[in-house]
Parts: C-alpha cells; sequence; structure tokens
C-alpha cells in the first residue's frame, strides 16, 4: 500500500503526460503481482467495494485527538483526508498522548547532554516506525513514561527497535508478544482491497484504525482516498492502459481490444506482457475496438486529393461512441456502450440498450433527438456526468444514435473491408434493426471540392435540414479505408466549420504548469460591456493554448513589461482602450453561466491570432456574445 | 521598575562582559550598579516578564540592557541565527556566535554593525543585572538559543530550533529552564516531518528515472541549501552538484567552516544539454522563473516542511515536494517543551493557537508572543531582482 500510495503521491505533482507514464510504467516493472494489478485496477475505475463516509473518519479522528488541535489542522489544510493521515497520532491508546511528565529542571549538563544523545538516536525514521505497531507502542509509552522520571529521554528511541524484523504473518497476536519486535507490516494494496471488498459495515471503522495506525502518512492519506472514493489523481484509464503496454512494449490499442474480457488482478495480462504467457483472448460477448480518429484538413490538402476517392457525410456535435452487442455463452444478447478511449458508458444511457438488439458493432454519434430533430452540444450535456439516470432525464433528453460505420456485422469482423462496402453493410444493418433510436448518418454527395465547399458553408440546404446547428463539420472517408486504429495518415480527414471568433482584451495572465511554469500561459481575456463609469472590460473567458511557441514568447514578454498588479501567481495586465493586447479568441459555443460575471461561458476557447494591429478600444462587446446566445438558450430550454 | 532601568550607555568596547571581569560600562556607570543593587526580596520576586518583554522592537531584556533578535535598529543586540529575520543591519552593538556575525557580514556587509563580539556555545557571559548564555539550537550553523537568567530565573529563548539530526551544524541542546521560548512554525500536529534521508532518497530515484531533465531544488540559500547537499553527499550522491549564484557565497562559507559538500560549480555559463541529470539548488523564488529556462526539462523540486501540506506543494507549482524542514516539527517542538521542564512556554511566530492550547491542555502556562516581523524565512525570502531576461 506504501508503494502504490508513493505512486499516486508522486502522479498527484506530476503535470507531464509523458512522465506520468514512466511513473506509472515504472511502478509496474518495479511491483510484483497481484499489488500491481489491484493498482491498475484502482487506475483504472475498475475497483468496486462500498465507500466510507467522511462522517466515519472523522469519529475516527475524534476518538484519538483534541478537537480543537483537529480543528484548527482541518482549517490548515483544507482536505479530510490529508488531515486525517497527517495527524494520525502514533499511539494507539486514545487521547492519552504519551508525555513523560516534566523532570524537574536539571540545569546540569549532564542531563542535557542525555537529552541530546536521545534525540539524535531518535532519527526521524523513528517517528514514522512507531506509527506502524499499535499494541507495541503502547508497552513502549509506557516504557518511556516509566523512564521519564529517571532521565530525560523524551522521544523514546526504543521504538526504532525491530522495525526490520520481517512480516511474522497477520493472524499472530501481537499482544501475546510482550516484545515489541513483533510490529505488524503496512498492509498491501491486495490486502485492502480484497478485505473492502468483503469487509461488513461495522467491521470497517475498526479495520481502517487498525491499517491508519500501519501505514505512514503516505499511505495513510491514500487509503483514506481509496476508501471514501475520493481518488482523483489526474489520470484516465486510457493513460494507464498505455502505461501498462508500456511495460511489454506493446501498443494500447492491444490492451483496449482484450481489455473487457479482463479482470484485477490481471495476471493473465501481466504474464503475457513480460513474455511469459500468451495474449489473454477477450471473452467478452460484446468487446470494444480500438477507434479509428480524422485528421483534420488543411486548405492545401485538398490539392493532392481526387473527389471521386472520398465518401463525405456530415460531422455531428455529439459524443463519438461504440455500440456492441454481442452474444454470450447462452445466447442471450449483451450490449455494451463504449466511448472513444474504450471506457464503459453503458450505464448513463439505459434507455439506448434495448435498441441494441441484433448483434455487431456500430461506429455513430451520441445525439439528443426531440422530435426528430438533432438538438445542440449544450443540450446534450445536460444529460452527461450525471450521477443519478432518472426517468426524467431520459424523458426530457431522449438519447439517439446516428450510425457512421459498421465494424461487426453478427460474428463477421467488417474492419479489414473497405469504407464503402462497410457503409453498405451499415445501411443494411441499421434497415434491419428498424428502430427509431438508431439511424443512419447521410452521405453528402458532391463532385468537387467547391461543391462540398459550398455544402459545408450551408449544411441545411446540402441535406442536413434543420437539423444544421448541430453540424460540426464535413467527414471525408477515403472509399477503400479500411477501419483501423488510432490516426492513420490520408484515410479520414475531418473538416471542421469554421469557429466562432471575437476580439478580446487580455486581463489577467498566470503562470502555467510543468515545462511551462516560468511562462505566463494562462490568459483571462474580456470584452467591453457598459458599466456606471463609461464602458469597461469585463472577463468572459481563459485559454491558455491556441498559440505557437513563439506567440507565448511574445505573449509573456507582454505581460511581464505590462504588468500592473501581481496577486501570486496572477498578473493583472495592462487593459486600456489604447493600451493592451487584443487577442483573436475561437471558440465552439456559448453557454449561460451564472458563475462568470459575464454570464456566458465559451466553450473550448483558444487563442487562434495576436491581433498587435489592433487598439483594445476595437475589441467585441458583450452584446455580440449575448446576440449568439440567445440563439442557444432558446434551444436548451425548447 | 520600568522608569528606573535604563540600559546602560553604549560605545565601548567590550560590552558584552564575561562574569567575573568588570565591564568597562559598570565601572564608568556607578549609577547603573546602584539601580540593580536593589534589595535582594525585591529580586527573587522578579517575574519573568520583567526580565524579558516583548515590545515593538523585538524582545527587550531591560535588566541586561539588551534586545534579542530586534528587528529594528537598536543599541545592542543579542541574536540567535542569520536568518534575516533575526538578524538585521543598523544595530549598535551585536552579540552572536562567530559564525552568525561572519553571515551577517557577508550578508549586509563589513560595517553591518557597530561593534561586534563573539560568543562560543557553552559561554556565559554578564550583562547588566543578568548573565547569557549561548547553546546551539540546531537550526542553521552557528544558531544558538540564549539563555538568559537573572537570580534564580532562567529564560531560554531557542530562537529557530529542531531536534532532527543535521550534517551542517551543531546537535540542538537541551537547556532546562523555568520559561522556555519557543517558536511555532511547524505548530499543527499535522506537520511532522519524517526522515530528511528518505527524502533525499525521493530526490534521487526521480533523478535516476528522468535522467534526461534536470532537477532544481528550491531550498532557502542560508542552510537548508547546505543541509540538503549534504544530505545527498551522505546518500552516496557524488557527482558535482550545480549552484544558483545566490546560493554560492553563503555555501562557499559553510565549506570554509569545514562542513564537506563535495564538488560545486556555479549552473552559470553552463551547457543546457550539459545541465541533463544534474541537481541544481536555488532560491526558491528562482525555481519557477526565467532563470529555469537555460535546464532542460527542469523538474522543480522544493525542500521545506511546508511541502509536507500537498496544497501547499501544489500552489507552488512544485513537481517533487520534499519534507526536508529546519524547525522543529509537532512531535518536536511538543517533546522539548515537555523536557526543558519549564513551567510557563512563551509561543512566538507561526502557529500560536494550536501550541499555546497544547500547553495548556498538559498544564502549562503559555500565551503567545505578539512579535512582529518574524516568518518563515522561506516566505520572505525576496524575488531575484530585475527578472533579467535569459
Amino acid at each position: 500500500m506504501n508503494r502504490f500510495a508513493e505512486l499516486l503521491d508522486r502522479l498527484a505533482y506530476e503535470p507531464g503526460r509523458n512522465n506520468k507514464l514512466r511513473l506509472i510504467t515504472g511502478y509496474f516493472r518495479e511491483v510484483g503481482d497481484p499489488d500491481r494489478g489491484y493498482a491498475l485496477a484502482a487506475l483504472t475505475g475498475a475497483l468496486s467495494f462500498k465507500h466510507a463516509k467522511p462522517a466515519l473518519i472523522r469519529d475516527l479522528i475524534a476518538a484519538r485527538t483534541d478537537p480543537v488541535l483537529f480543528g484548527l489542522s482541518y482549517d490548515y489544510v483544507g482536505d479530510l483526508s490529508e488531515t486525517v493521515a497527517l495527524m494520525w497520532p502514533k499511539q494507539a491508546h486514545g487521547n492519552n498522548e504519551s508525555f513523560p511528565g516534566y523532570p524537574s529542571p536539571q540545569p546540569s549538563p549532564t542531563s542535557a547532554f542525555a537529552l541530546r544523545a536521545s534525540t539524535d538516536e531518535r532519527g526521524e525514521g523513528a517517528q514514522r516506525s512507531t506509527a506502524q505497531s499499535p499494541d507495541a507502542s503502547v508497552t513502549i509509552a509506557k516504557q518511556s513514561k516509566r523512564e521519564g522520571h529517571t532521565s530525560l529521554t523524551v522521544p523514546s528511541p526504543l521504538v526504532g527497535e525491530g522495525q526490520e524484523g520481517g512480516y511474522r504473518g497477520r493472524d499472530t497476536n501481537v499482544s501475546s508478544h510482550p516484545s515489541n519486535h513483533n510490529s505488524p507490516p503496512p498492509p498491501s494494496l491486495t490486502e485492502v482491497v480484497t478485505t473492502l471488498r468483503t469487509l461488513g459495515k461495522t467491521e470497517l471503522p475498526r479495520q481502517l484504525e487498525r491499517w491508519l495506525d500501519e501505514l505512514d502518512e503516505t499511505g495513510r492519506w491514500a487509503l483514506l482516498k481509496l476508501v471514501t472514493g475520493g481518488l482523483r489523481i489526474g489520470i484516465s484509464a486510457r493513460l494507464a492502459k498505455t502505461a501498462v503496454a508500456a511495460l511489454g512494449d506493446k501498443d494500447p490499442h492491444e490492451i483496449e481490444l482484450i481489455w473487457p474480457g479482463l479482470a484485477p488482478p490481471y495476471l493473465d495480462l501481466f504474464a503475457w506482457l513480460e513474455g511469459r504467457a500468451e495474449k489473454p483472448v477477450n471473452r467478452d460477448p460484446a468487446p470494444f475496438r480500438p477507434v479509428m480518429l480524422a485528421h483534420a484538413i488543411e486548405d492545401m490538402d485538398f490539392a493532392a486529393l481526387d473527389p471521386a476517392d472520398y465518401i463525405a457525410e456530415w460531422k455531428w456535435d455529439g459524443i463519438r461512441v461504440q455500440a456492441v452487442a454481442g452474444r454470450d455463452d447462452r445466447g442471450h444478447i449483451t450490449a455494451r456502450l463504449y466511448s472513444r478511449t474504450g471506457e464503459d458508458i453503458t450505464g448513463s444511457f439505459p434507455d439506448l440498450v434495448p435498441a441494441l438488439r441484433l448483434p455487431g458493432a456500430i461506429d455513430g454519434e451520441l445525439l439528443i433527438l426531440r422530435e426528430g430533430r438533432v438538438q445542440s452540444f449544450n443540450v446534450l450535456q445536460q444529460r452527461l456526468n450525471r450521477k443519478v439516470v432518472s426517468p426524467k432525464l431520459i424523458k426530457e433528453f431522449p438519447i439517439h444514435l446516428r450510425a457512421y460505420d459498421l465494424l461487426g456485422d453478427d460474428e463477421n469482423d467488417l474492419r479489414e473491408l473497405p469504407f464503402a462496402e462497410r457503409r453498405e453493410r451499415l445501411e443494411t444493418f441499421i434497415a434491419k434493426l428498424d428502430d427509431p433510436r438508431i439511424d443512419l448518418s447521410p452521405t453528402i454527395p458532391f463532385a468537387s471540392w467547391e461543391a462540398l465547399t459550398a455544402a459545408r458553408a450551408d449544411p441545411a440546404s446540402a441535406g442536413a435540414g434543420e437539423d444544421a446547428d448541430a453540424v460540426e463539420g464535413v467527414m471525408l472517408k477515403r472509399r477503400d479505408a479500411p477501419y483501423m486504429p488510432g490516426r492513420p495518415k490520408g484515410q479520414w480527414w475531418k473538416w471542421k466549420r469554421d469557429p466562432h471568433i471575437i476580439d478580446a482584451v487580455l486581463m489577467y495572465a498566470q503562470r502555467g504548469h510543468g515545462k511551462r511554469s516560468s511562462y505566463y500561459s494562462d490568459y483571462t481575456f474580456g470584452v467591453w460591456t457598459a458599466g456606471d463609469g463609461g464602458d469597461e472590460l469585463v472577463p468572459v473567458g481563459k485559454a491558455y493554448f491556441g498559440f505557437t511557441d513563439e506567440e507565448l514568447l511574445q505573449i509573456d514578454r507582454f505581460v511581464r513589461r505590462n504588468t500592473t498588479e501581481k496577486f501570486g501567481p496572477v498578473r493583472h495586465v495592462v487593459h486600456e482602450p489604447d493600451k493592451g493586447l487584443v487577442l483573436e479568441v475561437a471558440f465552439e459555443g456559448l453557454q449561460r453561466s451564472p458563475r462568470h460575471k459575464s454570464g456566458v461561458a465559451m466553450r473550448f476557447p483558444r487563442i487562434s491570432r495576436l491581433r498587435w494591429d489592433k487598439p483594445p478600444r476595437e475589441a467585441d462587446r458583450l452584446e455580440t456574445l449575448e446576440r449568439m446566445l440567445k440563439a442557444e438558450a432558446a434551444e436548451i430550454e425548447a | 521598575m520600568d522608569a528606573r532601568v535604563k540600559p546602560p550607555p553604549i560605545g565601548f568596547g567590550g560590552l558584552f562582559t564575561p562574569p567575573g571581569r568588570r565591564s568597562l560600562t559598570e565601572t564608568a556607570s556607578p549609577r547603573m550598579t546602584g539601580e540593580f543593587g536593589a534589595p535582594a526580596s525585591y529580586i527573587v520576586s522578579m517575574r519573568p516578564q520583567d526580565i524579558l518583554l516583548p515590545v515593538a522592537a523585538g524582545l527587550c531584556c531591560k535588566p541586561g540592557g539588551f534586545h534579542i533578535d530586534p528587528v529594528r535598529p537598536v543599541e545592542r543586540a543579542v541574536i540567535t541565527h542569520g536568518h534575516s529575520d533575526h538578524a538585521r543591519a543598523g544595530h549598535g552593538a551585536v552579540l552572536a556566535t562567530q559564525e552568525t556575525l561572519d553571515m551577517m557580514r557577508l550578508r549586509y556587509g563589513e560595517h553591518f554593525a557597530g561593534l561586534t563580539q563573539a560568543i562560543r556555545y557553552g559561554e556565559e557571559i554578564r550583562l547588566g543585572d543578568v548573565t547569557v548564555k549561548f547553546h546551539p539550537a540546531g537550526h542553521v550553523l552557528g544558531s544558538a538559543q540564549i539563555a538568559v537568567s537573572c537570580k534564580d530565573t532562567c529564560i531560554v529563548a531557542s530562537g529557530d530550533y529542531k531536534d532532527a539530526p543535521d550534517p551542517t551544524c551543531t546537535p540542538f541542546e537541551l537547556v532546562p529552564c523555568d520559561v522556555f521560548i519557543t517558536e511555532a512554525t511547524f505548530g499543527l500536529p499535522v506537520f511532522r516531518h519524517g526522515d530528511a534521508a528518505d527524502e533525499v532518497k525521493k530526490l534521487l530515484a526521480s533523478v535516476a528515472l528522468f535522467p534526461e531533465r534536470a532537477h532544481l531544488v528550491g531550498a532557502y540559500s542560508l542552510g537548508k541549501a547546505q543541509r540538503v547537499i549534504a544530505l545527498l553527499r551522505q546518500a552516496g550522491y557524488d557527482a558535482p552538484i550545480y549552484l544558483h549564484g545566490a546560493m554560492e557565497t553563503i555555501t562557499h562559507y559553510y565549506q570554509i567552516r569545514g562542513i564537506e559538500l563535495g564538488e560545486l560549480r556555479p549552473a552559470k555559463g553552463v551547457k543546457k544539454a550539459a545541465l541533463a541529470g544534474t541537481i541544481t539548488l536555488a532560491p526558491p523564488s528562482a525555481t519557477s522563473d526565467l532563470w529555469t529556462r537555460r535546464f532542460p526539462d527542469p523538474l522543480t523540486a522544493f525542500a521545506s516542511g511546508w511541502m509536507r501540506v500537498r496544497a501547499r506543494a501544489r500552489q507552488r507549482g512544485v513537481e517533487l515536494p520534499l519534507v526536508i524542514s529546519d524547525h522543529a516539527d509537532w512531535d518536536g517542538l511538543t517533546a522539548t517543551i515537555g523536557a526543558t521542564g519549564a513551567g510557563e512556554i512563551w509561543v512566538t511566530h507561526g502557529q500560536e493557537d494550536a501550541l499555546v492550547h497544547w500547553c495548556q491542555s498538559k498544564g502549562l502556562k503559555a500565551r503567545p508572543l505578539d512579535l512582529v516581523g518574524y516568518g518563515d524565512e522561506e516566505e520572505s525570502e525576496t524575488p531575484i531582482e530585475g527578472e533579467a531576461e535569459a
């Protein structure tokens, strides 16, 4: 557990993706089975047990510490698990902190040296070690209490002893051994996970207390985060799988393929990755298939492409998913919905599952359809990330699958077939399914790039009709392209609709993280609005990408030279009608937001250009954004 | 009594005189002797606050005519250690350990005080009506606790201290006393600093894992930086260690005083690629600024007791927090307080509330001393001048 905690701790501070990968891969290499398997499960969210309530943790600490000291500490630290982990008292005997009485002042040098010797010995390792032996430390505390009267020994150096004395078995009754050489070792991750799975609710407090006594600070922190379900460390399941793939020099897609058939602690997976066994076979009746992605097309790319080689279709602004159905051993249909990273999201969309009644694998887009009309992404967002999918939610936001591609038809894997052929099979499949919740994404007929350009500029009159607002652009797929995982070159292109653009004024800049920690790379920008004393700038968003490295240097220099005030890592940058920097900001959409002073929030904002040429007074006004907002807001409420 | 006690006049050499030798001051000022020759009964009933009293300039010893770690210029200053919030320039006379005096000289220049006098650990000096004795505080090189005794009452002003091992300074010595004045920088039970050697192992493991990156370790330039270097050497790291320019002088001084730090090189002027896989020590404020751009994919570490709290580390953008502190942690503070045998505890800078509460719950008289101007040296370290483009 301590080693796993160390990994989590380190990951929590590491901003770089590649470095995170190396830390995780390093852990998998270093730690044996089955611990690393449970770690992989924890990182991919594959662990399941009933979480402990914060109130339980509060009760545990209240039984051991002074409430005033706990209150002051909690105020300072601000996080319950961390406060408890940090201040968890070493002794296991309640409030009765060991305090060896006050020796009367003996201003003789000998007694001073006696203490000095013992503090030297104390080392700090000894401190930690006490935490590992609740029962033994009671004995020690008593010992030092006795000694307190005869010498000035305060932090008992004895407690450091016996630390390395190996594992003697958890079942040994520690209290039957009067010696303090028998500290139970801290629990392994495996022990924690397997115990939590079966532990009754009433047994949990005592068990947690035991573990807290045995673990070090980081271990306690990780344990509390794990049992309360608060393990937020900025690691996606995909990243963890990529890290484990690196252990055996494999492509992460291979892991995704077999993943649904695997279960913690993944012994077969690690055996394969380390070359000790054959690749595990995915016996899942509805497995995920690694997704094929497109490259963004640039103007100059078209010259080399022949329109006749491509099929075009609308790029819908929803969530890319894979809907898979298959027959299990008994012939029953199992249906699953996966995100494009392979995450199983079936639970969030129970209303779609009955529609997936034919064995096959559809690549498509999740959308909200109301009276046959596709709603904008803003509407779809109301259905996402909900803990409870209520009947009301399902009714108000009816889910729909728009199909792009067919990867499997019953037992047949279609991925090697050319796209044109798969498309035909898809049309047949959807027709056979004949379900109102699933339909076909239409293709866009075109003969030349000019014709497609026109269609993209006006989807409504090019076939998208009333759904045009939900069109995010155009997809181009080579007729002969097989379905390949990842982003293969020259097969699929995305040609997104032009983003919304506004000119905004840089107001505040903040230092970035990791590689960018010496750069002011996070920018808050604003637009003009009428204030009490004339026009003033109101912040409308924040962006930290979109610029080139060279532009970053330029903005960084501008920020440093034009700072009006500093607040920690944030700098106020000059923003007056005639002094300041205008940023061209591109974004995908707008939403009303009570959290922002301006009342609007942008979707996917990024810096598209630096307008050194433009004085701030000529930047856009809030009214422009409000007009765009009205159009979109009307839709959500519809 | 306040009205009658005046500090002895200033302006003579040997202001701080060992007991047994009559000081020039006393000879020259019979008025003073008269004043301190008060009836014995009066002196015996002397309260601790009559010996040491917090005033705006710092902790004032009226019967001795001096201030301890004054934050404003005073006539006579007795200084615990060289950190800038305790050791300031401009006093008439300064009594401190040789190391502290040297550090002040390095920081403020030759004329940082009118007069100076060095005192050794264990040495006792009579000042006015009190005796002053210096004891090691284990905080940084030359740091001292100051025991002030007047008749039967002994007060120990411990300055900043730690009871954990440190290869770069004399270990903390416990001084039994009646009143113990303690800092409370880490005066909350959440602050428990582990073994510093383990933290250094973490750093070395990171260097091994990321050999193409430069590791920048933010550390206060007086004390912490040298301790980290010494710990690295103890852990067997024998490659050259690089230094930010602001660290060079004081680190060199440590070497002169016989602290083994191995091969040290200035980071300035070294080619970027050559810094891959190296460790560089820098003031904390430098590790997140332009200066770092000379390093290949720098990884920021920070050696401080504050790193125990994750939010603090994240706020600073630290990637590798190293919990290495030159202050006593909660266990160190409470163990020390208990062991001094003092019945009364005065708590200065830091988290006074929690420590005062703890003392009271253990039946000790305790109160916070409202002294302003002291803080955690890491927080007060000024940023690098001008943030020159690099």
